[in-house]
């Protein structure tokens, strides 16, 4: 690893701990509720090593403790992470001249939040180092995600009702310090205002499918909003060209 | 062994959608329009996260003031458009949610 690797690893580590912040209680509620879910405590562990996918992982329990087959649980998963799609076509750019390995080894680490952080890092002079970026804020949130389970399934179980504390309003808190300051355009702000209505408008869609054709929608409609002022924009150009 | 099968086969459902892309993408190119549509791919998503967990935390709509995820969010909202900050938005949306939930309500 040279220095400048070493340099844009770390960054990307440290770029993601307001992030971290978000996740803690989510990880801990998560090692809490799995055994009481049903789940024994290494299925618990082992779920977060491999899934590796925290609302897929916190459905599956919710399914677990209600008897769901173990199938239908896995096609749920697939749906619930179809927002990991556009993620991954999002970065597609930055990740296309990376040798197949690195691929696949970056695509376990996708999450909603090394995606935040890296998406930003997607400028043309980034991208030599971008694949150390992205791993340094990856391994942050995993390494993250193991200790916040096993303390979950270890302290978690000594502090009753931790579960109830309302904690995982961190998550959304987070999300929104990650959104706001993005929206600096009008397509932007339609953008997230109709993500927003559409999401609620569709909450009663099965498996969280609403969230994403919500998504879709949003980025269509903002899509349509971006045209239609740059047609607006080139027509007064030309009509001030005319006078 | 069903608990096995369970983590494995979630395994499978998440790293295929999450690595698709990505083994493409030396093989295809994103036609010009989709690429600028994904400029828009991080709000669409997160605020279709955000919205239904701070209205309906519990799974049906809560629109009032006592619902503490709710305030947080407002609250974080004012927090980010002012401060820019996130580590300040986050501690003021969680200030929030915990005084709404141990302190008033």
């Amino acid at each position: 690893m040279s220095r400048a690797s070493w340099q844009a690893f770390r960054e990307g580590a440290y770029h993601t701990l307001p992030l971290i912040l978000g996740a803690i209680p989510f990880g801990i509620i998560f090692g809490t509720l799995g055994p009481a879910s049903g789940l024994s405590v290494e299925a618990t562990l082992l779920m977060s090593l491999l899934v590796f996918a925290g609302s897929a992982q916190f459905i599956a329990l919710g399914l677990v403790a209600t008897g769901t087959p173990v199938g239908l649980i896995i096609a749920v998963t697939f749906v619930v992470n179809l927002r990991h799609l556009l993620y991954s076509i999002t970065l597609m750019p930055s990740v296309c001249h990376l040798p197949l390995n690195w691929r696949l080894t970056m695509a376990f680490w996708l999450t909603d939040e090394t995606f935040a952080v890296a998406v930003s890092r997607m400028a043309p002079e980034h991208r030599t180092q971008f694949h150390w970026y992205y791993l340094g804020s990856a391994l942050a949130m995993y390494g993250n995600w193991q200790l916040c389970t096993l303390l979950g399934v270890t302290a978690g179980q000594w502090i009753p009702g931790i579960e109830n504390w309302g904690l995982d309003v961190a998550m959304a808190v987070t999300f929104i310090g990650i959104v706001v300051p993005q929206i600096k355009t009008r397509p932007k702000l339609l953008c997230a205002i109709s993500a927003c209505c559409l999401s609620l408008l569709w909450h009663d869609w099965p498996h969280h499918t609403g969230l994403i054709a919500a998504a879709i929608a949003a980025v269509v409609l903002a899509l349509t909003a971006e045209t239609m002022g740059q047609k607006k924009e080139t027509s007064l150009k030309t009509g001030s060209k005319t006078t | 062994m069903t608990e096995f099968i369970l983590i494995v086969g979630m395994l499978a459902a998440t790293y295929f959608v999450r690595l698709l892309p990505f083994a493409l993408a030396d093989r295809m190119r994103l036609p010009a329009i989709l690429e600028n549509a994904l400029q828009y791919v991080p709000i669409a998503v997160l605020s279709a996260i955000i919205a239904p967990a701070v209205c309906l935390p519990e799974g049906y709509f809560w629109i009032d003031w006592k619902n503490p995820y709710l305030m947080a969010g407002l609250v974080s909202v004012i927090a980010a458009a002012i401060g820019r900050n996130l580590v300040i938005t986050i501690f003021a949306g969680m200030a929030t949610a915990l005084s709404i939930k141990f302190l008033i309500v």
